[in-house]
């Protein structure tokens, strides 16, 4: 077993963000990931879409925009984020070495925050003073009441009835950071169902809102843009990593709901071509009950929330609901450029079922004293197996996108607490 | 089957716009649906779109999302929307779909189009389907010889607009307002100017939709577009209706209301 770290991994030397970490480029392809992403949506909203595009454009190269957001990314957000090695976890894991990113140390508790500060400046760039989004397990909306209240903008979120209820906890946050949280009561009253009513707010408020999308779906730019400000997390870990262990692990693990954390560590991984990527979906009560989130391993190409990406979906394009325990990875879409990912092989998709998630919930917080989000714990639950096939010669880095505290009137439940 | 070009020929014939209504397929049930279109029909709609029940909506309001809700629970199906085409083409009217985008890429686009066409509809609506994907739908309407109609908003640039017109067959829909589907208290101030700039890239007809629900505010709409749309306002008086006799005899109303309205420009 190898010996926790005692010398702290992060210093000034870690730099947070710098030039060329913002790497947009979708642009030059329309926002295409392959065959994936794209536009689909009311022509009424292309014009926003553009002018969100052409703002970000032009701020992901000045130093004026790079300093601003690396100052609200350290001062604000709490970043760097430390890396965490968990010896007694990894124990579980076939002894493998496993090292976590711990974003659950950040400001408001989850990644979240990482892009939701930057879209605020952009919000400030695009002269619009009220913000909007949707969010599932409410760390979203939390996250962007928050930068809604420190950059003085209105805000409202629209949130499914059913995550209204089982986060109660982070609607009480929004309110009281001054958003007004609207519970969405049509079709499925989750994620999804959020994201629809929040395009139909932008739709008739354009003039003065943005849409501060959550995930790296949606049509173009947003893809782009929430994977470059959610980047960070990868950036910073893999200068960390190779800090602590003198080279690349040989796998990195995220949860994949829309897909933001996922992205957010991957993508500064990309070029390593010994690093495997594994991002875990909901397995929810498994493939075969039909109650599961597995969009990249059970569904089918298709266009959902303005954007070409697999899709929960039956033979006629009619969404199918998906389930989750946990409300952050319970949507039937996913970001395009994790579909793209999935069909060029460079990454690879997994489900993990609510149990299994639960099981590496409840072994993070006894054996390292951590209590993660239940969306990350299919992350954990993820590197628990890959860990028992790679061995102990193996270092599996984590992305903890988040921290459990929300997630106690769930575990009350499901333990017996 | 009527075809739009003629719909709109004989309504400039008698100097006045064309009437369009909406109806979900399988709404109120999916008998009533055709019954519903018809009796629309017959008190003076040219032109009738069915609206294939989507679960995910984005573009419309509760009116419309509380009929595609109640249709979808009824089962409604691609072969339910073809079987309401017919019979609604059969009442002589010019008969479109109007779907977001997701339906008719599961389905097949050349299949959709071909079945679309064989069961007398003349062309579709799509709302989501931006230029930049709409290149395979342009050719397979093509190919089964159906229109593509899709939207302009008042948000739309003059170079978003005529890229938009070159897109369209049959006509172009101007959406009146910035919002989703619904009748509002007045049309959308933007409309006219909207109009005016979508004339200027095309000689297509132009017909106003969005927040349209009773005769004189059809009446304002033709006094300088092509056609009146009204969707929200057909399907409120099927949901307010205590039965199915009474909602057509509602909708029916509002139709020849509506229809004095087009010809008052």
């Amino acid at each position: 077993m190898t010996e926790p770290v005692t010398e702290p991994v992060t210093g000034p030397e870690d730099t947070v963000l710098q030039p060329g970490d913002l790497v947009g480029g979708d642009a030059v392809t329309g926002g295409k990931f392959g065959v994936f992403g794209g536009r689909y949506v009311p022509e009424a909203l292309i014009p926003a879409l553009d002018e969100v595009a052409a703002v970000y454009e032009k701020a992901r190269t000045e130093t004026a925009f790079i300093r601003e957001f690396d100052h609200l990314l350290r001062t604000y957000a709490g970043r760097p984020t430390t890396l965490t090695e968990v010896p007694k976890f990894g124990a579980e894991a076939g002894g493998a070495r496993i090292v976590l990113k711990r974003e659950d140390l950040t400001h408001t508790g989850a990644h979240k925050i990482n892009n939701v500060l930057g879209q605020a400046l952009l919000t400030k760039r695009l002269g619009k003073t009220r913000v909007i989004a949707e969010t599932g397990a409410g760390q979203h909306g939390v996250a962007t009441a928050t930068a809604a209240a420190l950059m003085g903008l209105e805000c409202v979120i629209y949130m499914g009835a059913v995550d209204c209820e089982r986060q109660a906890l982070n609607v009480a946050r929004m309110k009281l950071l001054g958003a007004t949280v609207v519970p969405v009561t049509n079709g499925s009253q989750t994620l999804k169902d959020a994201i629809n009513e929040a395009f139909r707010d932008w739709v008739t408020n354009v003039d003065s809102t943005h849409y501060l999308f959550g995930t790296v779906a949606g049509p173009y730019p947003f893809p782009g843009i929430v994977r470059d400000f959610a980047r960070i997390i990868g950036v910073e870990a893999r200068r960390q990593i190779l800090k602590l262990t003198g080279a690349l692990p040989d796998a990195v693990c995220a949860a994949v709901g829309g897909g933001s954390n996922a992205i957010g560590i991957f993508h500064a991984f990309l070029g390593d071509e010994t690093v495997a990527l594994h991002g875990y979906e909901a397995g929810g009560r498994g493939l075969e009950t039909g109650e599961h989130a597995l969009t990249l391993t059970a569904g089918t190409v298709g266009v959902l929330h303005g954007s070409r990406t697999y899709v929960l979906q039956d033979e006629e394009g009619q969404t199918i609901e998906s389930h989750s325990i946990s409300a952050g990875l319970d949507y039937p879409g996913v970001g395009p450029e994790h579909a793209w990912l999935k069909d060029s092989g460079r990454a690879a998709y997994h489900g993990i079922t609510d149990a299994e998630a639960m099981d590496a919930f409840a072994l993070l917080a006894r054996t390292e004293g951590i209590i993660p989000a239940i969306e990350s714990s299919h992350a954990l639950a993820g590197a628990l197996k890959l860990g028992r096939e790679l061995g102990s010669g193996a270092t599996i880095l984590v992305n903890l996108s988040g921290r459990g505290d929300k997630d106690m009137g769930t575990a009350m439940k499901y333990f017996n607490l | 089957m009527t075809s739009l070009a003629a719909v709109f020929e004989k309504a400039r014939s008698e100097d006045r716009a064309a009437l369009v209504g909406y109806l979900p397929a399988g709404f109120p049930t999916k008998e009533g649906a055709v019954a519903a279109a018809s009796a629309m029909v017959d008190a003076g709609c040219d032109v009738i779109e069915i609206g294939l029940p989507y679960s995910d909506p984005l573009m419309d309001g509760p009116t419309i999302q509380d009929a595609v809700h109640r249709s979808l629970t009824n089962g409604t199906r691609i072969a339910d929307v073809m079987r309401t085409v017919e019979g609604v083409a059969r009442t002589g009217a010019a008969t479109l779909v109007m779907t977001y985008w997701n339906p008719i890429d599961q389905y097949g686009a050349e299949r959709f189009a071909r079945d679309l066409a064989d069961a007398g509809g003349v062309g579709t609506i799509t709302p989501d389907l931006t230029p930049e994907e709409a290149g395979p739908w342009r050719e397979a309407s093509r190919s089964a010889g159906i229109d593509t109609v899709f939207l302009v908003a008042p948000s739309s640039t003059e170079e978003r607009i005529g890229i938009v017109a070159d897109c369209c067959t049959g006509f172009v829909y101007a959406a009146s307002l910035m919002g989703v589907t619904g009748a509002r208290e007045s049309v959308g101030a933007a409309a006219e100017g909207l109009v005016k700039r979508t004339k200027a890239h095309t000689a297509l007809p132009v017909c106003v939709g969005l927040g349209v629900g009773n005769g004189a505010q059809a009446a304002e709409v033709a006094a300088y577009a092509d056609g009146v749309i009204v969707g929200s306002a057909f399907i409120r008086r099927l949901l307010d209706a205590p039965d199915e006799a009474a909602g057509l005899f509602a909708v029916r109303e509002l139709a020849a209301e509506l229809a004095a309205g087009v010809r008052r420009r």
